[in-house]
C-alpha cells in the first residue's frame, strides 16, 4: 500500500515537471518554387527536395541540441505554383513561423520581405544569387546564405590567376541571368588581372535537352563554335541557364580547359566536399535523404542551422532577440568550410569560403592565398563595404 | 709516489666528469611515442632517445584517436574508416586485435583502472561504452550532433564529452551513464582536458577560436582564453589539443592552421608565449617525465618537439602524412 503511494507520488512528480518544461517551440517555414528546372546533364538534374532536404537535417540537427535545451523545431514547407501569389504563401506560414527560408526569385522575394516587414518575421534567402538583393535592393529582414555572382566569380577567378591562366575566352548566353553572371566574371577580371582576349555569344534557339543522338551533333557543334579564338589559357562559360556550357568541355577546337558554368565550378557546396569534418554531415544528409547534398541544401542547411545558433546562445525563441543576435558582432556559424561563417553587417550576406568542384572532387577552395585583406580574407570575394550601395532598412 | 697518486686521482676524476657529462647528455630515461598518420594509414614509432622514426606501422584506414592502455602492454588506434579501434601489441609492435567501437570511431578516453574505455562516435551522435578487458560493447549513450572531445574526471565519476556541432561539453555520470549538465561553449569543442586537482576544466573551440575554462562542480564557464598573434587572421587561429603539466600551472595549446603553440599560464589564464611549431597542429603529449613535449603537424607531416622547461622547440621529426593523434608509453 505504501509503496503503491509513493509510486504514484511519483509519477505526479514526474508529470508536474514535464508540465513546467514544457519545450520553447520554434517554427521555420520553408518557402520555394514547386518543380525543377531542366539540367544539361542528367546526373544534376536537381531532386524535388533541392533545398528543403538541408532545411530538415539542420532541423534535426537542432533538435538534438534543443533537447538539451528544451527547444525544439518544426519546419513548415510550402512550394508555389507558377503564378501563385508569393506574397499570400509567405504570410499564410508567417502566421505560425518567425522564420522563413525562401528559395524565390528577386522580384519574389523582394515582393515578400516588404510584405513581411511589419510583422517582423526574419527571412533567409537560400537560393537567389543576385547582386542587388544585397545592393541597392537590400532589405533589413532579409539574411543572405546564397552567396552572389560576385563572389562565385571571385572565388573562381583568384584561382584562375593562381595559376596563371590569365587569358580567357568569355562564351555568354542569351539568357537575362547568363548575362549576369558575365558582368561578375568580367569585373572579376579587372579586380585581379586577367585579360579576357574575346568573348562569344551563345544565342539559346530552343530545343530539346535530351535526344537519342545528341552527341554526334553537340560534338560537330562545339568545335566549330570555338575555332580561330585568339590564343587564351581557359574558356569561361557564363551560361547559368543551362543550354550549352556543359557541352564545352573536350569539345573547344583548342585544347583548353572550361570554368565558370561548366568544367570547374564555383558553388558554395558540393557532394565531394569532405573536409573539416564535412563527412560526418554528409553520412547524414544521405542517410536522412537518400541522395547526395547540394549547394542549395548547404545554403538552407546553413540558414536552419544559424537559428539554432542563435536561439540556443540567447537561450530564447524570441523572434526580435534571436534576429538581433544574429545581426550583432557576436554572432558567427561553424558550415564544415575550415572557418567559422559570420555575417557581412553593412548588408546581411553571410561570409563564406567558396569550392572549385570538377563534379567528382573539390578542386580547390577560395579565397587563395596571397589575396589579402585588411579585415576577412572571405571579403575578397564579392562587393566589399566600401563598394556597396546598400542602405539597410 | 705521491706524483703517482696524484695523477691517478687526476685520471679518474677526469674519466669521471667525462662520465658525468655524457650522463648529462643523454636523456635520463628513452620513451617511446606513436603517432598516428591519418592519410597514411600508419602508426609512427619515435624513439626519445635518437628522436627518430624507429618503426611504422600499418593500421586500418583513418587512424585518429590514439592512447597506450593503462598497463603500457597495448597502444589503442581509433581507425574511423574501419568503425573499429585497433590494439597494437607494444613488444612485437604490430596490430594483434580490435575492439568493437560503435561507427566511425575518433576520441576515446579510459577509466583509472582501464578497464572500461568510453569512445566518441561521429556518425551517429553516440558514445559507446567498452569493457576493455573483455573487449565487449557495454552500452551506448546518446549526446549531441557530432561527439569528438573525450576525458574523464580525475575522481573518474564524470565522463566529458564535446560534440561539434552541438557546441557542448556534456558531463556524463559514470555510474548511471546518464548526462548530468551540458555546458555551451563556443562553436566546434575539439578537445576537453580537466586540471590534475580538477578544478577546472578546459574545453577548446576550433572555430569559435577560444579554450573556455569550466567549473565542473557548478558546471559554468568562468573564463575564456582568447588568442591574438600579430600579423595573423583571427580565422586561423583554431584552438585544438590541450596539454596540462602535472602542477597545473602551464597550460600548452594547439592552435591549428596558426601553426603555434599558445603556453599559457593557468593562474592569470593569459597566453604567455607563442611557439612557432610545423604546419596545422593538432594534438600533443609529454613525455612521463614531463621534460619533452610532442606535438602532431598535420599539414607538415612532422612532429615537433618542445623542451618544456625552456618553453623552446628542440627538434622536427618527419612521420607519415597528416600525423593526427600522439601516445607516449607510460
Amino acid at each position: 500500500m505504501i509503496r503503491w503511494l509513493v509510486g504514484l507520488i511519483g509519477l505526479g512528480v514526474a508529470a508536474t515537471s514535464a508540465l513546467a518544461a514544457a519545450p520553447v517551440m520554434i517554427g521555420v517555414g520553408y518557402l520555394g518554387i514547386a518543380g525543377s528546372r531542366s539540367t544539361l546533364s542528367l546526373v544534376e538534374q536537381p531532386a524535388e527536395n533541392d533545398g528543403v532536404a538541408g532545411a530538415r537535417l539542420a532541423i534535426e540537427d537542432n533538435n538534438t541540441t534543443g533537447k538539451f535545451l528544451n527547444q525544439r523545431f518544426a519546419l513548415e514547407e510550402r512550394r508555389i505554383k507558377e503564378g501563385e501569389d508569393a506574397v499570400q504563401a509567405a504570410t499564410d506560414l508567417a502566421a505560425r513561423n518567425g522564420f522563413i527560408i525562401a528559395d524565390l526569385p528577386a522580384d519574389a522575394l523582394l515582393k515578400v520581405a516588404d510584405a513581411l516587414r511589419e510583422r517582423g518575421t526574419l527571412l533567409f534567402n537560400a537560393g537567389a544569387i543576385d547582386e542587388r538583393l544585397r545592393e541597392a535592393d537590400c532589405r533589413a529582414n532579409v539574411i543572405h546564405t546564397a552567396p552572389t555572382r560576385a563572389m562565385l566569380a571571385d572565388a573562381l577567378g583568384q584561382y584562375l590567376v593562381w595559376k596563371q591562366w590569365k587569358r580567357w575566352l568569355l562564351v555568354v548566353g542569351s539568357h537575362d541571368e547568363d548575362k549576369l553572371f558575365a558582368d561578375a566574371l568580367r569585373r572579376t577580371a579587372t579586380r585581379f588581372g586577367a585579360k579576357i582576349v574575346q568573348e562569344r555569344s551563345f544565342e539559346d534557339k530552343g530545343g530539346a535537352r535530351r535526344t537519342d543522338s545528341g552527341v554526334t551533333l553537340i560534338q560537330r557543334q562545339m568545335p566549330v563554335f570555338t575555332q580561330q579564338a585568339p590564343a587564351y589559357d581557359v574558356l569561361v562559360a557564363a551560361d547559368e541557364s543551362e543550354v550549352f556550357g556543359a557541352y564545352l568541355p573536350y569539345r573547344t577546337w583548342d585544347p583548353r580547359p572550361v570554368a565558370g558554368s561548366a568544367g570547374l565550378v564555383p558553388r558554395s557546396w558540393d557532394a565531394a566536399q569532405d573536409q573539416w569534418g564535412a563527412i560526418q554531415m554528409q553520412n547524414r544528409f544521405v542517410k536522412l535523404n537518400a541522395r547526395r547534398m547540394t549547394a542549395l541544401d548547404m545554403q538552407a542547411w546553413t540558414a536552419v542551422r544559424m537559428i539554432g545558433e542563435a536561439t540556443s546562445r540567447t537561450n530564447s525563441g524570441d523572434i526580435k532577440k534571436v534576429t538581433d543576435f544574429i545581426k550583432g558582432p557576436e554572432f558567427s556559424v561553424a558550415a564544415f568550410k575550415g572557418t567559422k561563417l559570420t555575417l557581412r553587417d553593412w548588408n546581411l550576406q553571410l561570409r563564406q569560403p567558396i569550392l572549385l568542384v570538377d563534379g567528382r572532387m573539390v578542386v580547390s577552395v577560395s579565397p587563395q592565398e596571397g589575396f589579402l585583406h585588411q579585415v576577412s580574407e572571405l571579403d575578397t570575394l564579392g562587393y566589399d563595404r566600401p563598394e556597396s550601395k546598400c542602405k539597410l532598412k | 709516489m705521491q706524483a703517482e697518486m696524484r695523477k691517478q686521482m687526476l685520471r679518474t676524476w677526469r674519466v669521471g666528469l667525462l662520465f658525468g657529462l655524457a650522463l648529462a647528455a643523454a636523456p635520463a630515461h628513452a620513451f617511446i611515442a606513436y603517432v598516428s598518420n591519418e592519410k597514411s594509414n600508419t602508426v609512427s614509432v619515435i624513439d626519445t632517445d635518437s628522436w627518430t622514426v624507429t618503426k611504422t606501422i600499418k593500421v586500418g584506414q583513418r587512424p585518429r584517436g590514439i592512447d597506450f592502455t593503462r598497463d603500457g602492454k597495448f597502444v589503442m588506434v581509433a581507425v574511423g574508416d574501419d568503425d573499429t579501434i585497433q590494439m597494437i601489441d607494444a613488444k612485437t609492435q604490430t596490430v594483434v586485435d580490435s575492439l568493437p567501437s560503435g561507427p566511425d570511431p575518433e576520441l576515446f578516453a579510459q577509466d583509472a583502472a582501464g578497464k572500461v574505455l568510453y569512445v566518441a562516435n561521429e556518425n551517429d551522435n553516440t558514445v559507446t561504452v567498452i569493457d576493455l578487458e573483455k573487449r565487449a560493447r557495454l552500452g551506448d549513450i546518446q549526446v549531441g550532433v557530432e561527439p569528438e572531445g573525450m576525458t574523464i574526471s580525475p575522481d573518474g565519476k564524470t565522463l566529458i564529452n564535446t560534440s561539434e556541432t552541438t557546441n557542448m561539453a556534456h558531463f556524463i555520470d559514470t555510474s548511471s551513464r546518464q548526462i548530468v549538465a551540458n555546458v555551451l561553449v563556443d562553436a566546434r569543442p575539439r578537445f576537453a582536458e580537466f586540471k590534475h586537482d580538477a578544478s577546472e576544466l578546459w574545453v577548446s573551440s576550433e572555430i569559435g577560436g577560444t579554450v573556455s575554462i569550466i567549473d565542473p562542480a557548478k558546471h559554468e564557464v568562468t573564463g575564456k582564453i582568447n588568442f591574438e598573434i600579430p600579423g595573423l587572421r583571427k580565422e586561423a587561429i583554431q584552438p585544438v589539443g590541450i596539454g596540462m603539466t602535472r602542477d597545473d600551472k602551464t597550460a600548452f595549446i594547439a592552435l591549428g592552421p596558426a601553426n603555434r603553440i599558445a603556453v599559457v599560464d593557468t593562474a592569470s589564464r593569459k597566453v604567455t608565449k607563442y611557439l612557432l611549431v610545423g604546419q596545422r597542429v593538432w594534438h600533443m603529449a609529454f613525455t612521463p617525465d614531463e621534460k619533452f613535449l610532442l606535438t602532431t603537424n598535420g599539414v607538415s607531416n612532422d612532429v615537433s618537439v618542445i623542451d618544456v622547461a625552456a618553453q623552446k622547440v628542440i627538434k622536427t621529426i618527419q612521420v607519415g602524412e597528416l600525423p593526427w593523434g600522439i601516445t607516449i608509453a607510460p
